[in-house]
């Protein structure tokens, strides 16, 4: 069997998304992208000049790969409406992430008003991934407004820190029947081959890629993990043993 | 309450005695901390940190690279306006200082908005003088009219304005604003502004409150260096901006660090704040606010801007023109201060990408 994954009727074989921020210029972006061998990659609108030149960040991006405009920069619904319509009268299709920002000290994401945005949004025939912070119950409501998958941070964006919510994240996994995609905080490929193991359907990772020493091998090295943790993951983990078993056996008597 | 009850707070501390008490041991404990307290940075600005000014960078460095990214965002200003009201003694713009006043026309602001736009740039600020009457409410929204056609964002350096009046220029595309406190001491303050309505310290300590509460997605504020002891003014600057950092999450607090040079003027600086100086200001800022952006003005040498670019500067201005109208004529010559770095924008983004910068034009949609 197949293992796809399939989101807003799209059909996914990798499942690292990578962005667009943070590189020290398009080639090298560019170069990472293929790298990962990701089929979906995150750009922020802010950063699309809408009156499109050479030096655009949408010319650099691979063809064949599914763009998934993030509403960076909006502090509440209203914006995050406004810059989706935007992104898709500007021909970038309608999958939109959600990215609802009313913290600039930790740049935590707003679970309320990305709910919102995520319910006018979806009606209007947009793909919704909204970013969350982790919360089961904020999930189900985002998935009763229409999101087709939900993507709890690991970690505070751009910290670096790994799976920290992970306790939260594996709830979700566990609960949810739409796919979860862990955005945000993963800082090494081990801890994507973590969230993988875990069960998360997909990790998106832009930081650690693009601040890398040499984003292009990172970028490589984040695929594999994802494809590790994907496979470890499907393979079934072994238990996981607390103490070693007893050779003499005290109820070994019972047969 | 506003950050002027913190004001009172601090102001009359005890800060050269406070200064020369840190030890490198304080230093160095706080070196190995992830977040900063108000105490911490204090320590971060003291002389016993100037021995650990390597190590300070290479920690800005890092975190600047971690939550900026390897980018710099380009912008350029826009004086519309050089009437001023007041009578100040560092600035040519003062009410005293005899010259042709002028303010762009609609067509002048289109002619200079389509110099600026051909250079790729999408984000301006917009300067004047401190003039209720010329820079009004009334001619800045008109003026957005012109501008919109050319910008994704755009923000203001004028006169203190009401909250009111913030909120309509918002609605109106304005998108941050920009105000200096110039000196974070009463008595220079009202010693240097010498009439007119900026004398109010108040009023314009709360402006960027204001102006937050209106809407505005970003707050610039700053100290023009030189005017009391950097130290002090560093430090108070750098509690305004976690003030105001704390009390809207949602608004962007960026911070700039002006400097006075000694010139051929006859105001001099009362402070010589050397380059070292200026570098342990900006490191300690950095490390006590990692997400807020930092301003590198057009004042500074381009060997010097050079320098800073890694040490967790993310924004920069090139080609400036700190003359009304000095895009489209060049050969006006009323500046409201002397810049040291005229390179162009092309020049800047070059220098950028040979540094490992992605240069940013743009980084928001009027939308």
């Amino acid at each position: 069997m197949k293992d796809e994954l399939i989101i807003g009727g799209k059909v996914l074989q990798n499942r690292l998304f990578v962005g667009t921020g943070k590189y020290a210029d398009h080639k090298e972006m560019k170069e990472a992208i293929q790298a990962s061998s990701s089929e979906v990659v995150t750009v922020a609108l802010r950063r699309v000049n809408v009156e499109a030149n050479e030096e655009d960040i949408l010319s650099d991006i691979p063809e064949n790969i599914t763009l998934m405009p993030n509403t960076s920069g909006a502090r509440n619904a209203e914006e995050a409406i406004r810059i989706a319509r935007l992104s898709k009268a500007c021909g970038m299709g309608n999958w939109i992430k959600i990215e609802v920002i009313s913290d600039h000290k930790y740049l935590l994401p707003d679970n309320d008003e990305t709910t919102k945005a995520t319910e006018v949004l979806s009606k209007e025939g947009f793909v919704v991934l909204p970013y969350m912070s982790p919360d089961l119950m904020a999930a189900k409501r985002m998935k009763d407004a229409g999101a087709a998958a939900i993507m709890p941070l690991g970690a505070p964006i751009g910290s670096n820190k790994g799976i920290r919510m992970k306790e939260m994240i594996q709830i979700m996994v566990d609960e949810m029947d739409l796919p979860i995609i862990v955005d945000a905080g993963i800082g090494k490929p081990s801890e994507a081959a973590e969230a993988m193991e875990m069960g998360a359907d997909a990790v998106l990772v832009n930081t650690a890629i693009a601040t890398a020493a040499d984003p292009i091998q990172m970028a490589k090295a984040f695929d594999y993990a994802v494809k590790a943790g994907r496979i470890g993951y499907l393979s079934g983990l072994g238990p996981v043993s607390t103490k070693a078993n007893a050779s003499s056996p005290l109820t070994g008597f019972l047969g | 309450m506003t950050f002027y009850n913190k004001f009172v707070e601090v102001k009359d501390l005890p800060f050269h005695d406070m200064f020369q008490a840190v030890t490198p041991l304080d230093v160095e404990r706080v070196l190995g901390k992830e977040r900063l307290t108000e105490q911490d940075y204090f320590v971060l600005l003291s002389p016993a940190a100037e021995n650990y000014l390597e190590q300070m960078a290479q920690k800005a460095h890092k975190l600047t690279v971690q939550h900026f990214g390897k980018t710099m965002q380009l912008y350029l200003p826009l004086y519309l306006s050089d009437h001023c009201v007041n009578i100040c003694k560092y600035c040519s713009f003062s009410l005293d200082n005899d010259f042709p006043r002028r303010r762009l026309t609609m067509e002048e602001i289109d002619r200079e908005s389509k110099v600026i736009a051909d250079m790729g740039i999408k984000h301006i600020i917009l300067l004047s003088g401190e003039s209720k009457l010329h820079s009004s409410i009334d001619y800045l929204k008109e003026s957005l009219k012109v501008l919109k056609k050319y910008f994704s964002s755009i923000a203001i350096e004028i006169q203190p304005l009401d909250q009111d009046e913030y909120g309509e220029l918002f609605k109106h595309g304005i998108d941050g604003l920009t105000v200096y406190q110039e000196v974070y001491n009463e008595v220079i303050y009202r010693d240097i502004h010498v009439k007119g309505p900026k004398k109010d310290f108040r009023y314009r300590l709360d402006t960027p409150e204001r102006g937050a509460k209106a809407g505005m997605r970003s707050l610039n504020i700053g100290a023009l260096l030189g005017m009391d002891d950097w130290r002090k003014e560093s430090y108070i600057t750098g509690l305004h901006a976690s003030y105001l950092q704390n009390k809207f999450l949602e608004t962007e607090v960026g911070v700039s660090f002006p400097r006075m040079r000694p010139h051929a003027g006859s105001f001099q600086p009362k402070v010589n704040v050397t380059d070292k100086n200026l570098v342990q200001a900006l490191l300690a800022i950095r490390l006590f606010l990692p997400r807020s952006g930092i301003n590198i003005s057009t004042r500074e040498t381009p060997e010097f801007r050079e320098a800073l670019l890694p040490l967790g500067v993310t924004k920069m201005s090139a080609a400036s023109s700190t003359v009304v109208g000095g895009y489209s004529e060049p050969d006006v010559t009323q500046s409201q201060f002397e810049i040291s770095d005229d390179r162009s924008v092309e020049e800047i983004k070059n220098l950028l990408k040979s540094k490992g910068y992605q240069p940013v034009l743009k980084d928001w949609e009027l939308v």
